[in-house]
C-alpha cells in the first residue's frame, strides 16, 4: 500500500490517535527536560555524528578489525550478504543445539529480516521478550515504533489481551503491576529454560570486539547472560572504531529515546567468559542493502541513525498515523529515508513525500541526520529513476518551470490563472478543496499594482 | 536604505495585498523599494518536489545579484539562502530587527491575533522571537498564545495534496488551536501556511480571518 492509502486507514482510528497523541507529547516534554540538561548536549551531537561519519568512511577495515577482536575473545562471526543468510545461519545455530524455542532480546534488525518468521517456517518458535513487543507478538499484530513497538496500544487493551493469551482467563485487574506480573511469570520460565538467545546490537566496538545492548527492562539481560549459547545478529553500520567513543553514544542515546539520563540495563559483553555467561557466542555481521545506502553520498548519513526514536515522537505525521503506516520496522522520519535506501526506492516510492519538511526531526536528532535534505534529495531520485517524464505530475512541473522561466510566459501565465486555467491554475486539486477553500484570484496581480503605482 | 523586493510567485499572483504591505511598511520606515520586474519565482516547490529548479535558481541570481532583498516568505528565504550564499537575502522580520534595528514600527492593529510560527522561520532560518517582538510592539493589539504553536500547520507545500488525509489531520490540530485562542486574526510569516490555515477556516467559516504580518505592521488603523 502506499504511504497515502496506508495513512488513511490509521487516521480514521480516533483511539489509537488518542494513545499516540498521548504517549508522543508526554516522551517530547520529558526530551526536552533531559537534554536541557546536559551543558555540552551540541558538542556530544557533533561527535556522535563525527564518529559515525568516520566509521563509515573506513567500514571495511573497521569490520574487519570487529572480526578479529570478536575471534580473539573466542567468538564466532559470520558475514550475512541479506536477510535469507542471516536466517539461515541463526536457525543452522538453534538446530546445532537442539531446541525448537529462542528468546530474543529485542532487535530492529532481526525484525527487519523477517527472523521469526524464517524460523517458525524451519519449525523454531522466537519468544519475544521484551514487553511491548511480547504484546505485538501476542497480538499478531504489527509494530508501530522503534523503542515503543506497542505505542498504540494502552493499558485497557494490553490487559484484555493478556487475559486471553498468557494469563490463560484470569482476570488481572486495572493495576499495570498485575499486568507486568502476568508477562514476567510467562517470561521467566523461558528464561530459565530455553538454551538459545537471539539479540541485536546498539553497539559493536571494534577495538575491543564488545557488543552492547542498552535496554530499560531487564529482559534482555535475562537473554544475554543465562543461556548457553548467545546469537547477536549486527546491521554493519553499528560499529563503533573504538571503546571510549561509548562514552558519547551512551550520553546521546538514553537521553534522546527514553528521555533518562541513563538507561536501567547496559549490557556489555566481549566473546565468551569462562564460568560467566553463555558458552558459545556468535556475532552475525548483517548488510541486507547496508552498503548500497552508502554508496550514495548524500543519503548515506541515514546509516549513522542509532535507533532512539526522538524523530518519530517530535514528527507531526507521525504522530497522526502511527508507525504502521510507513510499512516498515523503522517508522517515522528515520523510516521514511531508510526504508526505501534499504529496499530499494522501487519497494517504497512514496515515503520520501511523508513529510511536511518541517525540521523537527533533524533538531532533535542525536547525530545530526539532516533528514529533510535526504527526504529532498530521495525525491529527486525517486522522480528521476522511477516516475514517468509523462507523467500529470511531471507535466505540470514542467510547464510551470517553463512559465517560470521568463517574464513574459509568467506574466501570461499570471493573466490565464485568473480565468482558473493554464500551467499556474490549480484549480482541480480535490486533495485541497476537500476540507479548504480556494483563495478567490484578486483583481490585480502584485506586479499590475506596481506597474500602475509607477505610472 | 535601498532594498529590492522579491515578492514570491505565490504572493505576486494570488495575495497581492500582502507585497503591498510590504511596500508600504518599508517606505514608511524610509526605505527605497525596488521591485525588479523580471523576478519570477525562486524554485523551491520544484526543488522540495524533487524537480531540477536549478535554472530557476540561476534566474533568481541575476534578477537579484547586486541587491539587498527583502521577502514576506521565509520558506523562500530559506531556499534562496541554502543554493545561493552569495545573494543577501533577508525574510522580512529578519530585515526589521537585525538590518533597520526597529522593533516599533509604528503599527496600530487594535485585534485579537494569534501568530503561527512558521516551521521554516522557526526551523530553517532561525527567527526566534522576532515576529512576536514586532507583534508586541503593535500599538492597540491583543496578542495571545497558540497551543502547541511550534507544531507544523500540515502545509509542506505539495504534502498538502500528495498526503491530504495527513494533512487535514494536523491542520485540523491547528484549527482547534487557532479557535481555541478565540483570535479573530492569526498571522504568519508565510502566505502559503495562512492560504492553507485560512482557506479550512473559511470552509468553516469560523469567523477568523488570516492576515501576513506584514499587513499587520504595515496597518494603522
Amino acid at each position: 500500500m502506499s504511504f497515502p492509502a496506508a495513512a488513511r486507514v490509521s487516521l480514521a482510528d480516533a483511539q489509537l490517535r488518542r494513545n499516540l497523541g498521548k504517549a508522543t507529547s508526554l516522551i517530547r516534554e520529558k526530551r526536552l527536560r533531559a537534554v536541557a540538561e546536559v551543558p555540552d548536549w551540541e558538542a556530544l551531537r557533533a561527535a556522535g555524528e563525527a564518529i559515525k561519519a568516520s566509521a563509515m568512511a573506513r567500514l571495511p577495515e573497521v569490520l574487519e578489525q570487529l572480526e578479529q577482536s570478536v575471534t580473539a575473545a573466542g567468538g564466532v562471526v559470520h558475514w550475512a550478504r541479506d536477510g535469507a543468510e542471516a536466517n539461515a545461519i541463526v536457525a543452522g545455530i538453534a538446530r546445532a543445539n537442539g531446541t525448537d524455542e529462542v528468546i530474543k532480546v529485542k532487535s530492529l534488525a532481526t525484525d527487519e529480516i523477517g527472523l521469526n518468521e524464517a524460523l517458525e517456517r524451519d519449525g523454531i518458535r522466537a519468544i519475544e521478550t521484551d514487553l511491548a513487543e511480547l504484546i505485538v507478538q501476542l497480538a499478531g499484530d504489527r509494530q508501530s515504533h522503534i523503542l515503543v513497538p506497542a505505542i498504540h496500544k494502552n493499558r485497557a487493551e494490553i490487559r484484555a489481551l493478556f487475559e486471553r493469551t498468557i494469563a490463560s482467563g484470569e482476570s488481572l485487574g486495572d493495576g499495570a503491576a498485575a499486568i507486568a506480573e502476568a508477562a514476567r511469570r510467562h517470561l521467566r520460565a523461558k528464561f530459565l529454560s530455553v538454551p538459545v538467545a537471539v539479540s541485536g546490537a546498539n553497539f559493536g566496538v571494534a577495538e575491543t570486539g564488545t557488543v552492547v545492548v542498552v535496554e530499560s527492562e531487564g529482559n534482555g539481560r535475562m537473554c544475554v547472560t543465562l543461556p548457553r549459547v548467545l546469537v547477536t545478529v549486527m546491521g554493519i553500520e553499528k560499529v563503533l572504531p573504538a571503546w571510549r567513543d561509548l562514552e558519547v553514544f551512551l550520553q546521546l542515546l538514553p537521553r534522546s529515546s527514553t528521555a533518562e539520563r541513563m538507561n536501567p540495563y547496559t549490557s556489555l559483553w566481549t566473546g565468551v567468559t569462562a564460568g560467566d555467561g553463555p558458552r558459545e557466542f556468535h556475532l552475525v555481521l548483517l548488510d541486507n542493502g547496508r552498503t548500497r545506502v552508502l554508496a550514495d553520498e548524500v543519503g548515506r548519513a541515514a546509516l549513522h541513525c542509532i535507533r532512539c526514536s526522538a524523530c518519530l515522537n517530535v514528527c507531526p505525521v507521525y504522530e497522526r498515523v502511527g508507525g504502521q503506516a510507513y510499512e516498515s520496522v523503522y517508522p517515522g522520519p528515520i523510516g521514511a529515508i531508510l526504508t526505501p535506501q534499504l529496499r530499494g526506492l522501487d519497494a517504497a516510492p512514496s515515503l520520501p513525500w511523508a513529510s511536511t519538511l518541517c525540521g523537527a526531526c533533524y533538531e532533535v536528532c542525536p547525530v545530526k541526520i539532516d533528514i529533510p535534505s535526504i527526504l529532498i534529495h530521495l525525491r529527486g531520485r525517486v522522480v528521476r529513476e522511477q516516475k514517468s517524464a509523462l507523467s500529470p505530475e511531471a507535466l505540470a512541473m514542467k510547464a510551470m518551470a517553463a512559465a517560470f522561466g521568463s517574464r513574459r510566459r509568467y506574466e501570461a501565465a499570471q493573466r490565464l490563472a485568473r480565468l482558473g486555467r493554464g500551467p499556474l491554475a490549480k484549480a482541480a486539486l480535490p486533495g485541497w478543496t476537500a476540507m479548504r477553500d480556494l483563495p478567490e484570484p484578486p483583481k490585480e496581480t502584485f506586479r499590475e499594482w506596481w506597474k500602475r503605482r509607477q505610472g | 536604505m535601498r532594498v529590492a523586493l522579491f515578492v514570491t510567485c505565490f504572493n505576486d499572483t494570488l495575495f497581492p495585498d500582502t507585497g503591498r504591505a510590504v511596500v508600504s511598511l518599508l517606505e514608511r520606515l524610509g526605505c527605497s523599494v525596488e521591485f525588479p520586474l523580471e523576478q519570477t519565482c525562486c524554485g523551491q516547490m520544484h526543488a522540495n518536489s524533487g524537480y531540477d529548479a536549478d535554472a530557476l535558481l540561476a534566474r533568481f541570481e541575476r534578477v537579484f545579484a547586486s541587491d539587498v532583498v527583502v521577502s514576506p516568505s521565509a520558506s523562500c528565504v530559506a531556499h534562496v539562502r541554502s543554493h545561493l550564499p552569495g545573494i543577501r537575502a533577508f525574510e522580512l522580520t529578519e530585515f526589521l530587527v537585525d538590518e533597520l534595528g526597529v522593533v516599533d514600527v509604528g503599527a496600530s492593529f487594535p485585534h485579537r491575533v494569534v501568530l503561527h510560527p512558521t516551521c521554516h522561520s522557526l526551523r530553517l532560518l532561525r527567527v526566534g522571537d522576532r515576529p512576536r517582538r514586532l507583534l508586541e510592539a503593535v500599538r492597540g493589539i491583543d496578542l495571545v498564545d497558540l497551543n502547541a504553536a511550534e507544531e507544523c500547520c500540515g502545509f509542506g507545500g505539495t504534502f498538502a495534496v500528495k498526503n491530504a488525509d495527513t494533512s487535514m489531520a494536523m491542520l485540523s490540530d491547528k484549527l482547534r488551536h487557532v479557535l481555541d485562542s478565540r483570535a479573530e486574526v492569526c498571522t504568519a510569516a508565510d502566505t502559503s501556511c495562512l492560504m492553507h490555515i485560512g482557506g479550512a477556516l473559511r470552509r468553516q467559516r469560523a469567523g477568523v480571518r488570516t492576515m501576513h504580518l506584514a499587513e499587520i505592521l504595515a496597518a494603522q488603523e
